[in-house]
């Protein structure tokens, strides 16, 4: 295989975003995790519906589609199914996936079809110029409604497990490392991988997620999860997740008789997904945010289920032709 | 079977099958259309339901139809009114009481003029005992009792035993009309293969019905119609939606390109769907989607990665899709839309027939945005128009819209199974690895782009929602640019016109009057003017096929005429494109919004009045 490097992922088109947008980081780590890739630089397609986030597929060299909004994993379920040898990447918002597009989203989680959506949630709309999102949090005030919202906001892991998805991953805008390594764990998850990116947008909703990403706090807010390890983290790794009852709870080691014994053991593959659901809801500052892939379980794919029909009914149908269709049944002669 | 009675051979009858809509009439009536196609009558059928799967049962809304016009001669609609009625029930009396022809003959299930169901049907008394049907040969059949009778040792529940009623009229009609029972009897024992118990009763029944009309004096004679003069070939029979389909396969393997269908049940659409469905064996891929929008957004999908995409829908759907559309229009990128038109607007109609969908597929989405509309005008050559559909976008790569409509979609009619091979070529216009390639260069006499597909090596590019600038097809809001790029996409559908065959008039290429009509109403419209040609009229009929680009020699035609009359199935809207495409002509215009098809009579009455001005 021909060696790549971020440089062949790159286009030609200037980017446009904001200046010191979380989008920035977000495409330079795809461009230096696709090169990581067992795979030939035509078979990747980016595909985005409407909004900040969308125009990405414009700045990756590879074949892209900016169809239209909320629409994506319509497109890019067609795209897979009619050429599964593809590596299909959709770039979505909260808007455009939550909002216009949230039938399209969660049918795609419950069919499980093989492509890697990369969610850009910065609770906010940004290319209609800040008004309220479906992640926004309750009595933010925008344009739209200046006396604060009423509704409340939509949990995207919450909506991935009641989808039945079959990976959710968490990562932030500022952690192109843990960015890089989950891309390539969704490309290698056989299913829809969901990845949601937790992103700042400096302009309408700045800072949004400084309780998680600032720099003084994150060491003590963010929980890398990792398959098979013990929840622990903190600028000291001596704090840990425990389950007191049916609650979850942050504790010290060392403190109350606690023990790293005692800390939970992550298994993403665990197919009951109340721990799951429960580590993804963590928040600061009772809790870290769960970061890393959080639930990750085997479920067969939904272009695999076509495919292997299709196979059969192509070995054992009664004929292999139109003409052989158009001749079946009831047919009768006219003579000349 | 010996016959005493005296067999009467007709040159065509027109029969309708009526009931509860529980009554297995469809059932009925498609039996009756397969034994008459293999006796080599030609036909045209008309099934005629209700939106509701049951309707209250008994009532006139829960009446089910089925209409079957059978002949010696060339039939080109379902007939205006039966010459023969089988009525379940008081209901489907009542519901088909001016559909049928004077002194025609009325078979009715008379167990099922119960005061119940009398009143069901709205009538006080029975009508059979007042003189409403006066001058009309009513055959009193005693349909449930005789059924059940014949299956009492059948071992079989009562309500098995009910169902089989519809074989005992089936049974009727086939002694009437001196059919052979086998072909039903294949069918039965193919439908129930794994229930040997109803074959047998099913078939029991249905000979019953038979011998009980061949011992009955009152069916003075039975009829024959002898096999039509259709020309050599294998023939079947076949509807609408199922040679919709079929034109698809057929060009996808002619293409050689894969068949990607994203649908979304809708009636009167979705047996297109429910037939692609079958074929996995031909490589087709159907996707029920989750909704309309993300059916047809997946078929672009497929079509931007290289399948033959197609998505099915009817009016609401298509409302749906008109965004979704007018992304492959920008990124000109090949996909058909078969709209099975029913009557509007919203919910409308969903199970009548109507041509209100015209405007919606011409100019029923945002911006300027052109695309291309072809129509299909019988049954049978549904097969044909989406085979040319297919043909057209893959050659273009640029949208077509198929409009179809619920009575071409539900209508049968026999047809001269063609050969993918006597299909005209599909060459698809792709781009190959290791040529330059510029997504929005353009062939000089198309004017269509290229595709290249994801996959090939070296020809990454990005497409979108977004104006493209020409060549490139980078995005662009060069004001001069968009100014040319909505020129040029205009300019490719008008350039279609040079490609496609002159459009054809039926009858004196000129005269007194211009019949112009489109689409599915080419039945009734051929067999009104047929009629008063016979009569020595000067009249002639133009059929439309093309919408978008019309023909290039329409405005020739049109000007040797000196009256035009446009017939539709709305209130005006192929008329007022006309009038807006040729100005300076005067258009005149039929219209009928009821959801039924035209009537040979009422055209020819009409036709008539303007022949006397």
């Amino acid at each position: 295989m021909e060696h790549l490097t971020n440089k062949d992922f790159t286009s030609d088109q200037e980017v446009r975003w904001c200046p010191g947008c979380g989008d920035y980081t977000i495409l330079r780590a795809m461009q230096k995790a696709l090169p990581q890739l067992e795979k030939k630089k035509e078979d990747f397609v980016f595909i985005s519906g409407i909004g900040c986030s969308s125009r990405f597929p414009y700045y990756m060299n590879t074949y892209g589609f900016h169809t239209i909004h909320g629409r994506a994993p319509a497109f890019a379920t067609g795209v897979k199914l009619a050429n599964p040898n593809l590596s299909v990447w959709q770039i979505t918002g909260d808007g455009d996936a939550l909002a216009i597009g949230g039938n399209h989203f969660i049918h795609a989680l419950r069919r499980n079809i093989d492509i890697n959506i990369l969610l850009f949630n910065n609770e906010i709309y940004g290319l209609t110029k800040g008004q309220f999102s479906p992640t926004s949090k309750k009595g933010i005030k925008t344009k739209s409604n200046p006396h604060g919202t009423t509704d409340e906001p939509f949990s995207v892991s919450d909506l991935s497990i009641g989808a039945q998805g079959s990976f959710f991953a968490r990562a932030v805008d500022t952690n192109p490392k843990l960015m890089q390594q989950l891309f390539i764990e969704a490309e290698d998850h056989r299913g829809t991988s969901l990845i949601e990116i937790l992103q700042n947008c400096v302009i309408f909703n700045d800072k949004t997620f400084a309780s998680i990403t600032a720099k003084e706090v994150k060491q003590d807010a963010q929980l890398f999860l990792e398959d098979g390890k013990p929840m622990i983290f903190g600028a000291e790794s001596n704090k840990g997740i425990v389950l007191n009852g049916f609650k979850l709870e942050a504790v010290k080691i060392g403190e109350n008789g606690i023990t790293e014994k005692d800390i939970l053991v992550h298994d993403a593959k665990e197919e009951d997904p109340t721990l799951h659901t429960m580590l993804a809801r963590m928040r600061p500052p009772e809790f870290p945010a769960a970061l890393g892939i959080i639930r990750k379980v085997s479920r067969p794919t939904f272009n695999s289920g076509m495919l292997a029909q299709l196979e059969y009914e192509k070995q054992n149908a009664k004929f292999k032709t139109v003409d052989e269709l158009l001749k079946s049944g009831e047919t009768w002669e006219v003579g000349g | 079977m010996e016959k005493t009675t005296k067999v009467v051979d007709l040159e065509k009858v027109v029969i309708k099958f009526a009931g509860d809509s529980g009554d297995g009439m469809q059932l009925t009536g498609t039996q009756f259309t397969d034994t008459s196609a293999l006796l080599g009558n030609d036909l045209a059928t008309f099934p005629d339901f209700p939106a509701e799967i049951r309707a209250p049962q008994g009532t006139v809304a829960g009446v089910s139809g089925f209409q079957i016009h059978i002949g010696r001669i060339d039939i080109n609609t379902p007939g205006d009114i039966a010459d023969v009625l089988v009525a379940m029930n008081p209901a489907a009396l009542k519901a088909n009481k001016n559909w049928i022809k004077k002194g025609g003959t009325i078979i009715v299930n008379i167990d099922s003029f119960t005061n119940k169901d009398l009143e069901k049907a709205g009538y006080k008394t029975s009508p059979l005992d007042d003189n409403s049907f006066e001058g009309f040969n009513i055959i009193q059949a005693p349909i449930t009792k005789l059924t059940r009778e014949a299956l009492k040792d059948s071992g079989l529940d009562g309500k098995s035993i009910g169902r089989s009623k519809n074989m005992f009229a089936l049974g009727i009609v086939y002694w009437m009309f001196n059919r052979p029972m086998e072909q039903t009897e294949k069918f039965l024992q193919n439908k129930f293969a794994k229930k040997p118990e109803l074959v047998a009763a099913n078939i029991k029944v249905m000979h019953a019905g038979y011998n009980f009309a061949d011992t009955i004096e009152a069916l003075p004679s039975s009829y024959t119609v002898l096999s039509a003069n259709l020309k050599a070939g294998t023939y079947r029979n076949v509807m609408g939606n199922q040679a919709i389909a079929w034109g698809f396969l057929a060009a996808a393997e002619r293409a050689n390109k894969e068949l990607f269908l994203g649908s979304y049940p809708i009636t009167p659409a979705s047996d297109i769907l429910h037939e692609l469905a079958k074929h996995k064996n031909l490589g087709v891929k159907t996707f029920q989607a989750e909704d309309e929008i993300a059916g047809i957004c997946a078929a672009i999908g497929a079509s931007f990665t290289g399948s033959l995409a197609i998505t099915t829908t009817s009016g609401p759907g298509f409302a749906l899709k008109a965004e979704a559309l007018g992304l492959a229009v920008m990124t000109e990128l090949p996909i058909v839309v078969v709209d099975v038109q029913r009557g509007g607007p919203s919910t409308g109609l969903p199970t009548k027939t109507e041509q209100s969908d015209l405007m919606q597929a011409l100019y029923g989405r945002n911006g300027e945005s052109p695309i291309i509309v072809l129509a299909s005008s019988t049954p049978a050559n549904c097969f044909d128009w989406a085979y040319m559909a297919s043909k057209i976008t893959l050659e273009h790569n640029t949208p077509v819209v198929l409009l179809s409509d619920g009575y071409l979609g539900n209508g049968a009619e026999p047809w001269r199974i063609k050969s993918i091979q006597d299909m005209p070529s599909i060459k698809p216009l792709l781009a190959m690895e290791g040529e330059e390639y510029q997504p929005y260069a353009r062939g000089k006499k198309t004017l269509a782009r290229k595709l290249a597909l994801p996959g090939t090596k070296g020809l990454e590019h990005r497409l979108g929602g977004l104006e493209k600038e020409d060549i490139t097809g980078n995005v662009s809001y060069d004001p001069e640019n968009h100014e040319k790029m909505s020129h040029i996409r205009a300019e490719k559908i008008r350039r279609i016109a040079e490609l496609i065959p002159e459009q054809e008039v039926f009858g004196e290429k000129q005269g007194d009057v211009l019949v112009v009509g489109w689409g599915g109403t080419h039945g009734s419209l051929y067999s009104a003017v047929d009629n008063l040609q016979k009569e020595g009229e000067s009249i002639s009929l133009c059929q439309f096929n093309y919408i978008n680009p019309l023909p290039k020699n329409t405005a020739d035609i049109l000007n040797n005429y000196k009256t035009i009359v446009v017939c539709e199935l709305n209130s005006g809207q192929f008329v007022n494109y006309l009038r807006i495409n040729f100005q300076g002509t005067i258009f005149n215009q039929y219209n009928k919004i009821q959801g039924f098809p035209f009537t040979t009579s009422e055209l020819e009455s009409h036709f008539k009045s303007l022949l006397k001005k």
